[in-house]
């Protein structure tokens, strides 16, 4: 197995924490990772995007261009990114923040108003892993056993109240 | 009965400085302090670049030889790296008023516990000559032929003056070596400076007002005459900062 | 083995250089390297005896390494390429002075003040000096974040068996990404410091360290020597790594993040019958040349793929006596090449896709 992931959206919606926690999971199952972040003043405010990698042998180039798994939490990142995103392959869409469908016909495509959810659900900030729950129940490349662990290496234990919330993000978006 | 010896923190070398000169004298001032606090031993010089680049063949302690400006810095990494080193750089007004600035400055405004020797002479001495920060307005140089005109080049940049500003500076004091008393007081400032640093009281600069008699063509007790006439309206002798007098 | 954890580059090879018995870095800012000397900011002060200063400039912060360098002690500073361009002054004095320390280049786009995305092109600046005068510094090149731990203990080591400046060239990819690391401690050898600057305690004659020397005779010498001691590293320190080489008819060349690009692009390429493999220089100096020169009677074509604008290339020919023809695979400014752009040049290399 080889996945390449691309998570992208606006600077502040969490998009390199949420990759971060993924990576994880790929760690504690014994895959190969890399986690890639853009960055400079584009992160400011602007588009954020998050390359990571799982892979059952070593990482190549830790860029992904080609992604197999989209997860587009804003318009301009659906826009760049749909027709980047490979044949066949999965992209999750923010559907409270992105109002338009996925052209492609060749992909997998899933909608989840996670932005809203996580305002619903007292979990503002956290659409970001809402989105990243549900894209672990659709496309399995990480085990649901793991995100109790993968949670614990990114939430410092001192942060009880954060690593409950973010649990419940993620079961909100893996049962949606 | 032996009533002058050389000090033991001068090495045997024969000084290269030109006739007249008085880098020997400043020298001397530095190792008779560094002897009578007894610390040559665990002193670290730090040599600089201009007429003073050979010091390290002078002083009789460890000593790295920095590029022109950089003495400061260098001083404040051989402090860092152990604090019970005694370090002193020896630096000329081209190094450490021009190229070397924002090292003095800064060395200053963290308060580095190291001992700063400035000896200026209003010329680069060692280049044969040329207009330093610290000539004077109106004195002919090899690069200001007809005079420092300062609505061009503008004024003489004032050491103690300036760092009297930065906070972090502890011990600031001008003084001359042209005649007996001013070497006198010159050497209580020196040692001082030495002894602030064994105290760990910070930053502590001596500018030395000295003469260069090649350079400005000038005998020996000419130059003396000129640095008399000249420099001292301009760079008055003085403590400029004693932050631990002023808490007295 | 100790536990693998995530790391961004440059936190690893901070956190890296204190298991080494680092204590002492001094830096300034710039971005792509930001996070070392905020990690160093964050972590020195609670090292026993360590100590993180940001200096007033990149001038300062390679003079304060010299003076902790000419103590003998450890010492790392880290920068960006328009920075690195200002330490390069006290990186020959290090030279000069036959002092070790450890200097990293997280690499951006340039010249001038360029761009802050990824790039190599300061090759020709840490291979060729860095610096005024006749040296040579060590360039340890890492491609995961596991080698940006591995390089700073080689390169630790590697400049106090010989005396010398090392430079790790990393960037901003290899610096910014993380991937699972392993946080061993590496090997410590200790070598003779005796001409460290210590103080005499009135014990013995005291130590100069000086990069000065006004009788040319005695300059010539001293380079002369220099450079027996450059040639020894050249002949036993070269690092590299091979990949697919035994059948390859073609040879990428590449190193940090392009390889790293090149090794899916031959993955491909193999998977079409193409045969392909990869020198990649761990050590860009010494240049693994004898590796390449052997390589260059077994295959028939070489590609350099860097993201510079054909630095490394004028090694590569150097090293084969330009026995083969060498192609140019590259981005600059900032731009990371692809793996269809290799794909692309082994095609050319093969002449076509079959």
């Amino acid at each position: 197995m080889n996945k390449e992931i691309l998570i992208a959206g606006f600077g502040g919606q969490g998009i390199l924490f949420s990759g971060k926690f993924l990576a994880y999971e790929g760690l504690i199952d014994g895959k190969e990772v890399s986690w890639l972040p853009s960055y400079g003043p584009e992160m400011r405010g602007g588009t954020a995007n998050c390359s990571i990698i799982i892979s059952d042998s070593a990482v190549g180039s830790p860029i992904v261009s080609n992604p197999d798994i989209l997860i587009a939490m804003n318009l301009p990142s659906l826009d760049k990114y749909e027709k980047e995103t490979k044949a066949g392959g999965q992209i999750f869409v923010d559907s409270s923040l992105i109002d338009r469908k996925v052209e492609r016909t060749d992909v997998e495509t899933y909608y989840i108003p996670a932005t809203k959810m996580a305002s619903d659900e007292g979990l503002t900030g956290l659409a970001n892993m809402i989105i990243i729950g549900h894209m672990i129940a659709k496309s399995g490349i990480v085990p649901e056993e793991n995100i109790e662990k993968a949670m614990h290496k990114v939430v410092p234990a001192t942060k009880q109240n954060m690593f409950d919330l973010n649990m419940k993000a993620v079961k909100l978006g893996f049962e949606y | 009965m032996v009533v002058f010896d050389k000090p033991n923190a001068l090495t045997e070398n024969t000084l290269h400085y030109c006739p007249g000169c008085t880098h020997g004298i400043i020298h001397r001032l530095v190792a008779e302090s560094l002897d009578e606090l007894g610390v040559t031993g665990r002193t670290i010089g730090v040599a600089s670049v201009g007429c003073s680049v050979f010091t390290y063949n002078y002083f009789n302690c460890d000593m790295v030889q920095a590029a022109h400006g950089r003495a400061p810095a260098v001083a404040t990494g051989v402090k860092r790296s152990d604090k019970n080193n005694i370090v002193f750089t020896y630096q000329g007004d081209g190094d450490l008023a021009a190229i070397g600035t924002a090292e003095t400055v800064h060395s200053a405004a963290r308060g580095e516990n190291i001992t700063v020797i400035f000896v200026n002479n209003a010329i680069y001495g060692m280049t044969g000559g040329q207009m330093a920060p610290t000539t004077l307005p109106g004195q002919k140089t090899q690069t200001s032929p007809y005079g420092r005109d300062v609505e061009a080049v503008g004024y003489p940049v004032k050491v103690c003056e300036m760092l009297s500003q930065v906070d972090g500076a502890t011990y600031l004091e001008r003084v001359a070596v042209n005649n007996v008393a001013n070497v006198k007081k010159a050497k209580a400032a020196i040692k001082k400076a030495f002894q602030n640093q064994i105290e760990g009281k910070g930053f502590s600069l001596v500018e030395v007002l000295s003469t260069c008699p090649t350079n400005w063509g000038l005998a020996p007790d000419k130059a003396i005459g000129w640095l008399e006439e000249n420099m001292l309206p301009y760079y008055p002798l003085g403590v400029y900062k004693d932050k631990y007098a002023e808490e007295k | 083995m100790a536990d693998k954890v995530l790391m961004k580059g440059n936190e690893a090879l901070a956190e890296a250089a204190i298991m080494a018995g680092c204590k002492h870095y001094f830096g300034y800012p710039i971005t792509p390297q930001t996070e070392v000397a905020a990690y160093m900011a964050k972590k020195m002060p609670k090292t026993e005896g360590g100590v993180f200063l940001q200096a007033e400039s990149e001038i300062a912060a390679i003079n304060m390494v010299i003076g902790v360098a000419s103590t003998g002690k450890r010492v790392m500073t880290s920068s960006s390429s328009p920075g690195i361009s200002l330490k390069s002054e006290g990186i020959s004095y290090l030279a000069g002075c036959d002092l070790p320390a450890l200097i990293i280049n997280v690499q951006r786009g340039g010249p001038g003040l360029g761009g802050i995305q990824p790039s190599q092109s300061d090759y020709f600046q840490a291979t060729k000096g860095g610096g005024h005068g006749d040296f040579h510094l060590l360039v340890l090149a890492p491609n995961s974040v596991q080698e940006m731990v591995d390089m700073v203990f080689k390169g630790f080591d590697l400049a106090e068996k010989y005396r010398m400046p090392a430079m790790i060239l990393s960037d901003g990819t290899m610096g910014q990404m993380m991937e699972p690391v392993s946080l061993e401690k590496g090997i410590i050898n200790e070598y003779d410091k005796s001409w460290a600057l210590t103080g005499t305690k009135g014990e013995r004659k005291p130590n100069i360290v000086n990069s000065l020397y006004i009788a040319p005779e005695e300059l010539e010498k001293l380079n002369f020597e220099r450079y027996e001691r450059y040639k020894k590293i050249e002949e036993t320190e070269a690092m590299y790594e091979e990949y697919l080489m035994d059948d390859a008819e073609i040879c990428i060349v590449a190193y940090g993040v392009a390889s790293r690009v090149a090794k899916n692009a031959i993955d491909t390429a193999r998977k079409e019958g193409i045969k392909v493999g990869m020198i990649r220089p761990i050590t860009l100096w010494p240049f693994p040349k004898k590796a390449l020169n052997e390589a260059a009677d077994k295959v028939k074509k070489f590609i350099s793929v860097e993201l510079s604008m054909g630095q490394m290339i004028e090694d590569i020919e150097l090293a084969i006596r330009c026995k083969k023809e060498v192609l140019l695979c590259n981005r600059t400014g900032g731009m990371i090449t692809t793996t269809q752009d290799v794909l692309n040049k082994i095609y050319e290399a093969n002449g076509g896709k079959q």
